[in-house]
């Protein structure tokens, strides 16, 4: 195990470092100048040659990739162009409140897709199985910032159900300050005890939650149906019905064991991917996360923002990985070994 | 000769398509919905009201008005009639993912078949390389790509080839290995038919199946992509009728008029369900590892999680 799990580290290290290079090369060998996207519009040369020398841009290729990963490793990820911040620190003011919303949007596709994905493995066939697998397709072929917008229409705007944007009523603020703990408005809210702005943060929350949670909700339904439907043609699960026992604990007791490994680990893949869907609901809900930094990004052309944010969202990814294949590992001993 | 009939052609056209359905529903309808949509994108000048709407035409004195007999689908801020635009939006997106899909497997093929038929130091530079591409979400990969080059629907379709061919090497790396120690593989070797040809009529043919259905249901993925991406201004650029860019101008009048963003929308929805029930239906059919049976049910969608494929190891051939 111990010899897996070094090798494992090492082929990660190894693609985080591959990730580097290649975020290096998106941020410098590309058309444009960043020099003279850096001084402005109207600089003059002297100043473009300034902002050059400013940014290293007149140093040799191999000593700027040098200094690049030097800038990684040391926590300089570069200054942002429309914040004039550092990258890693604009990163860490908006990470908590993207953390939040994708947790609560898995949270939500668990605890609708897992029940989902065993009631069609235990009746497939029926009209609900159908229902369900069209409800999945459904949920994957989904343009995610149309369902935002969609969703922001009907229960926000025309039915009034639902907060439009945000994450929690201003007016609050005066009679009941937020007390800045994890960066997370819900989970700062519970634990000073806050309970008008926990009511506040949680209805300004489940729109975009919901919204996010649609993919990840309908990958899970058919991971677990397939999963409990694969484990009950297998022979101990055959050997189990021959001696006797009722359906509902073929079911219950054995075939849903062996669904949960899998499951847990698109779990832990389609949370990255999750990370990346907010950059497409954010900014509809005004959610001052990841995804609303990387879209104001994207329309300011700030290429240390943008590139900041994917080697973030990669390594984060990678990290996913890593967990999974070792968490895997430890469950079932034939992965070590091949 | 009653069999000849204009009425009884149809109905047997009508069986025969009833029987097409009932074989494999999926396919039928997620083929005839992408055929409608090829359709539409091929006849779109004869098919929109007004041809002109789709390029630079404005008519200010009509602008937002509501779904009319005139203008179904509405008109949008410079008074463009949306349901022309969305019609001609079927040459926009789905033309994207079909050059996407062709460069992806342009590069990815051939990388794959040699990493995976020769094996060893070319096998293993060439998935390493994958690795690294592979450890982006690729809507990320694409969104980094698209910032950094000139906005237009070809950096588009270059931003999101470059993440898509990693998927291709390594499905067909997996495929070529498997086919390379096969007997037949090694009769052609003691044969003594040449290398290429071997790689052409024999590992290739037969590695190839999995991608089909791969490239079908990544169809529907493609086009969410790149509308992605033209939401958020990457890509194409007004006048072009884009399903995506019409949702991005279409937002800030939303909340008062629905069918800006509305009908574009559902038309990007159509696509990817399409394409995603056809990719659905081909496996059923393609995959000879899943009988086909009435009922049985769909194993694990690899297009729809993260794809990570199980890379079978053996010793390299030489």
């Amino acid at each position: 195990m111990i010899g897996y799990v070094i090798r494992r580290i090492a082929l990660a290290l190894g693609v985080v470092a591959g990730v580097v290079i290649l975020t290096f090369g998106i941020a410098n060998v590309v058309p444009g100048d960043p020099a003279s996207t850096w001084a402005g519009p109207h600089a003059s040369a002297a100043q473009v040659a300034r902002a050059r020398q400013y940014l290293g841009l007149d140093q040799p290729l191999p000593v700027r990739i040098a200094k690049y990963i030097g800038g990684i490793l040391t926590g300089n990820w570069g200054i942002s162009i429309h914040t004039r911040q550092p990258v890693l620190s604009d990163i860490a003011v908006a990470a908590p409140a993207t953390l939040e919303l994708v947790i609560a949007a898995l949270l939500i596709a668990v605890a609708a897709g897992v029940p989902l994905g065993l009631a069609a493995a235990r009746w497939p066939g029926s009209a609900g199985d159908h229902a369900i697998r069209v409800g999945s397709v459904l949920g994957v072929s989904m343009p995610v910032f149309w369902l935002a917008l969609i969703m922001q229409l009907v229960f926000a705007q025309r039915l009034r159900l639902l907060p439009v944007a945000g994450q929690y009523n201003p007016g609050l603020v005066f009679s009941h300050p937020l007390a800045a703990r994890t960066g997370m408005p819900a989970v700062d809210a519970l634990i000073s005890g806050n309970w008008p702005m926990l009511g506040s943060t949680l209805d300004h929350l489940i729109l975009p939650a919901l919204v996010v949670a649609a993919y990840p909700a309908g990958v899970i339904a058919r991971m677990t149906r397939a999963q409990v439907l694969d484990t009950l043609g297998e022979t101990h699960i055959q050997m189990v019905r021959s001696l006797g026992f009722p359906e509902r604990a073929v079911f219950g007791t054995f075939a849903m064991k062996l669904a949960w490994n899998p499951v847990a680990s698109v779990l832990a893949l389609v949370f990255a991917y999750s990370l990346v869907n907010t950059f497409l609901v954010e900014s509809v809900f005004d959610w001052p996360g990841l995804g609303s930094y990387a879209a104001a990004s994207v329309s300011a052309l700030d290429t240390p923002a943008i590139v900041g944010v994917t080697l973030f969202i990669a390594i984060v990814y990678v990290g996913c990985n890593l967990v999974v294949d070792l968490v895997q590992a430890a469950l079932d001993p034939r992965i070590r070994l091949r | 000769m009653t069999g000849d009939s204009p009425s009884d052609r149809r109905g047997a056209a009508l069986a025969a398509l009833r029987g097409a359905v009932r074989a494999n529903p999926l396919i039928t309808t997620g083929g005839l919905i992408a055929l409608l949509i090829v359709v539409v994108a091929l006849l779109a000048p004869l098919l929109a009201p007004y041809p002109a709407d789709a390029g630079s035409a404005t008519h200010p004195e009509i602008a937002l008005q509501a779904p009319s007999a005139h203008h179904l689908f509405g008109t949008d801020q410079v008074g463009r009639d949306v349901l022309s635009r969305v019609l001609y939006g079927a040459r926009v997106s789905p033309l994207v993912a079909l050059f996407v899909l062709v460069i992806a497997c342009a590069v990815g093929i051939p990388l794959g078949v040699a990493a995976g038929y020769f094996g060893g130091l070319a096998d293993e530079v060439i998935m390493r390389i994958t690795d690294v591409f592979l450890a982006f979400p690729p809507l990320l990969l694409a969104l980094a790509f698209a910032t950094v080059l000139p906005a237009s629907l070809t950096s588009l379709t270059i931003a999101i080839s470059i993440t898509w061919w990693p998927w291709y090497a390594r499905l067909i790396r997996g495929q070529a290995a498997s086919v390379a120690g096969r007997p037949y593989v090694e009769a052609c070797r003691a044969l003594g038919i040449q290398r290429w040809r071997i790689l052409l009529r024999h590992v290739l043919p037969n590695s190839v199946t999995p991608l089909i259905v791969q490239v079908s249901l990544d169809f529907g993925g493609v086009i969410l992509t790149a509308s992605a991406l033209s939401f958020l201004g990457l890509g194409a650029q007004d006048p072009t009728p884009d399903w995506g860019l019409m949702i991005a101008e279409g937002d800030a009048y939303f909340s008062t008029q629905w069918w800006l963003v509305t009908f574009p929308g559902l038309a990007i929805l159509l696509t990817a369900l399409a394409f995603n029930v056809l990719g659905d239906g081909l496996r059923d059919v393609l995959d000879p590892r899943r009988p086909l049976t009435p009922g049985k049910p769909l194993t694990s969608r690899r297009s729809l999680i993260p794809r990570r494929f199980p890379i079978p190891r053996r010793p390299p051939i030489r």
